[in-house]
């Protein structure tokens, strides 16, 4: 016990740590894109096509597994010119307000009739049920169509993607193509994910 | 690293050394990173998305004529049926021939090679210039104008893909996908006619046109 404790300096050294976390940090800011909200969570098929899609003016119509067909508008001023358009051939007015609070998030999917109750709603709840609702779009009541032809209405360049899940009934994509030849809309993109090309 | 060692001889009024070390400590910075770093882990993606680019015709066109061009003997037709399978037939359809369709699936070593082998003049040509390519003869823009003009050889398949209410997404795009990797520069998204269905009915009995009785010979086209 008459030895005496050596007293050791704990100190470590982050300096290279540090290093290394700027570094990986500096990686993810340039590679990545930010993750866009969307309503449903939507699973695409995979494909060899390597073609990028474009950054800006993309309409993008989401199609999950059931069938429900959700939309959205990367420009915010787009999305607000079109829900006014939209309003005023369904004889709804909305308000600035309600206006306002559509155009902040990219993608919608309530039924034109509901839109004012839902735009009503806090955005927590808005998240909840719009899975549950999604754009009609059977032959009877086909908002979806009417969206299109706003959408292209308000923006001339707008690029078609369509982004659905790979369990998605045939019949569904048809439809939706369908409406889409109606409007003379016949270049558009599928979203795939990347796969690796086969030798042949 | 993150320390200054500071060298004081004390004016040399003792000849002592006086050392001192000012330490940085980073550990808060890389606190910082790390949870930036988690951030944008969990926020953003790495990859962009990747789109196929296709166009359809347009409704209001009559296409008759076009398709009265495709000559019958390079036709493939492609239809897509339940889980997955894939059934094809060759030409113009005869629907009173039970041995027409045939069945196979999105592997290899199917649909790949049946149409690899219809296709092979061009899938050698696009060899060849992909070959180039490789060696830096070709410039990217040469390279798309040469691939476009070699996907137009006449003597290339037409494919029709034909997909049955039965069918998803996925399959559809793995048909799109198949004419991508062999080269086939002209097919088409056709509707599904009644034919078809039949053919498919007959051969897997498996209810893709119950209306039509199985033992009647269906004479669409007669």
């Amino acid at each position: 016990m008459s030895k005496k404790i050596k007293k050791k300096s704990t100190f470590i050294d982050m300096t290279a740590m540090s290093d290394v976390t700027v570094l990986l940090l500096t990686f993810f800011m340039l590679t990545s894109t930010f993750v866009q909200k969307e309503p449903v969570q939507v699973n695409p098929p995979q494909s060899v096509s390597e073609i990028k899609i474009p950054e800006t003016n993309i309409v993008s119509i989401l199609i999950e597994p059931n069938g429900k067909v959700f939309m959205s508008l990367d420009k915010q001023p787009d999305r607000w010119e079109v829900l006014k358009k939209m309003g005023e051939s369904y004889n709804i007015n909305f308000t600035e307000e309600e206006l306002k609070k559509f155009s902040l998030a990219p993608s919608f999917g309530a039924p034109i009739q509901g839109m004012k109750q839902f735009l009503g709603l806090p955005s927590e709840e808005q998240d909840k049920i719009i899975m549950d609702l999604g754009i009609p779009c059977d032959s009877t009541n086909n908002q979806f169509r009417e969206w299109m032809r706003l959408a292209r209405e308000v923006n001339k360049n707008l690029v078609i993607a369509i982004k659905a899940d790979q369990n998605t009934p045939y019949p569904m994509i048809r439809d939706i193509m369908n409406t889409l030849q109606d409007l003379r809309e016949n270049r558009y993109n599928l979203i795939t994910s990347l796969k690796n090309m086969p030798e042949i | 690293m993150a320390e200054i060692q500071q060298k004081d001889d004390g004016g040399g009024k003792k000849g002592k050394q006086k050392k001192f070390n000012i330490h940085v400590d980073f550990t808060p910075m890389v606190d910082m990173n790390m949870l930036l770093i988690t951030f944008f882990m969990l926020c953003t993606t790495m990859s962009k998305p990747q789109t196929m680019e296709i166009s359809m015709p347009r409704k209001d066109v009559v296409s008759e004529d076009e398709q009265e061009k495709i000559k019958a003997s390079n036709a493939i037709t492609v239809l897509l049926g339940k889980d997955d399978k894939v059934y094809y037939y060759f030409g113009e359809p005869t629907y009173d021939d039970p041995d027409l369709l045939k069945e196979t699936d999105f592997s290899g070593e199917g649909l790949r090679t049946i149409l690899l082998g219809r296709n092979q003049e061009v899938v050698q040509q696009m060899k060849e210039l992909k070959a180039k390519r490789e060696k830096l003869e070709v410039t990217l823009e040469q390279y798309k104008e040469q691939s476009i003009e070699i996907k137009k050889n006449k003597n290339s398949p037409v494919v029709l893909i034909k997909a049955s209410d039965f069918s998803t997404y996925k399959n559809l795009i793995d048909a799109l996908d198949e004419m991508q990797i062999c080269n086939i520069g002209r097919y088409a998204i056709v509707d599904i006619v009644a034919g078809d269905l039949r053919l498919l009915q007959d051969l897997t009995h498996d209810g893709y046109a119950p209306e039509l009785k199985e033992e009647i010979i269906y004479k669409e086209k007669q």
